[in-house]
């Protein structure tokens, strides 16, 4: 690897987990989103250090050059970001929808007291 | 003193319907409580269902069709109501089905009960596109259930306690609550049976199976249902403090 292209990758490594350390140190990103950027800042500035064990890596899985190995790690360490966003969309969203519905629920409880209607009819009875 | 029955009554901008739709029910069971569940509308629907003398839960912003009804069972269940109506908004359901859905489940022979627009000869007839969907996912349930069900896109149902703490656990699937229901409900071992209600054509341009959505629609079901196999069916297991 020519030492212009190896102190580029290695600075945009130290680069990628310093903002990371940074943002998590003021409160802008959460530990567990940080995990993945943390390691994989790691990984990519060992393997740019030690180019033997990416040469090695490169013929293990088949690739033709190490700097694809390199585009190949991005490109999973995207796509294993997405997968963690999308999680915890799915988590997000079904909380969104719980609280949305115990929002109407308690609302139409305060509305029915307000009314003097009791919302809840014989309900302590159903529930006995 | 309390209903044994709720009426619950999804709507989203129904203003100009609902009254009628209120109307209906309470000639038909005037004994029930009617809840009129406003999907975050933008216009006068909670209004004008409270002056038709429901009780409305509204929703602080549109959250669609699944996430309604479930609403609705949530209340019910917190209420404690024996027995829980569903009939749409928009009156494409006739309110005079509702004691032909509610007896078998008040007499204890069903669980669940769904009311068929194919059973009966007077209900309108969906386009053909739709009619072939519909066809392709009751031969899906009828596989699957062991049992024929003809209409499994019928909003118009009855269920009991049961069936409603069921309904209101997280399992419940809020994109297009259909076909899938059905499996589920089978999975856990509950009772299903359909009657033969009337239905006519709905609103246009507000069903949730217009425009390019079908598309979606067929995909998402097909994932839902075959999720709904694989998944454990130890997660469908009935638990007493709903019973």
């Amino acid at each position: 690897m020519p030492i212009a292209q190896k102190v580029f990758a290695l600075l945009v490594c130290v680069g990628v987990f310093a903002v990371t350390v940074a943002m998590v140190r003021r409160r802008q990103l959460r530990e567990e989103y940080s995990v993945l950027w943390l390691a994989t800042s790691a990984v990519m500035f060992v393997l740019v250090l030690r180019y033997d064990w990416l040469v090695a890596l490169t013929g293990l899985i088949g690739a033709a050059l190490p700097t694809t190995t390199l585009f190949l790690g991005a490109i999973i360490f995207l796509m294993l970001i997405v997968m963690q966003f999308s999680i915890k969309l799915s988590e997000l969203a079904d909380r969104v929808k719980n609280l949305a519905q115990e929002n109407a629920l308690l609302r139409a409880e305060l509305h029915g007291k307000v009314a003097g209607t009791d919302p809840y009819p014989g309900a302590e009875d159903a529930s006995a | 003193m309390r209903a044994d029955t709720l009426v619950i009554i999804p709507a989203f901008n129904e203003a100009t319907r609902i009254a009628a739709v209120i109307a209906g029910v309470r000639a038909v069971v005037p004994a029930a409580d009617i809840v009129v569940i406003d999907d975050g509308s933008g216009d006068d629907t909670a209004a004008v269902a409270r002056h038709a003398g429901a009780m409305v839960i509204r929703h602080p912003f549109n959250l669609g069709y699944g996430v309604t009804i479930q609403t609705g069972y949530k209340y019910a269940l917190a209420k404690g109501c024996r027995f829980l109506v569903q009939i749409d908004g928009d009156g494409q359901h006739d309110p005079a089905g509702i004691p032909a859905l509610l007896a078998p489940v008040s007499a204890g022979d069903a669980d669940f009960v769904i009311g068929s627009r194919f059973l009966n000869g007077n209900s309108y007839r969906p386009p053909l596109l739709r009619r072939f969907g519909m066809l392709l996912f009751r031969s899906i349930v009828a596989l699957v259930i062991r049992q024929p069900v003809t209409d499994c896109t019928s909003g118009f149902q009855a269920f009991n306690r049961e069936v409603i703490g069921f309904f209101a656990r997280d399992l419940f699937p809020c994109d297009y609550p259909d076909a899938d229901v059905l499996i589920s409900l089978h999975l856990a071992g509950f009772r299903i049976r359909e009657v033969p209600v009337r239905m006519s054509a709905g609103a246009a341009g507000k069903s949730m199976h217009s425009g390019i959505k079908p598309v979606y629609y067929v995909f998402k079901m097909l994932l839902s249902i075959a999720v709904t196999l694989l998944r454990s069916h130890r997660l469908y297991r009935r638990r007493s403090s709903c019973r």
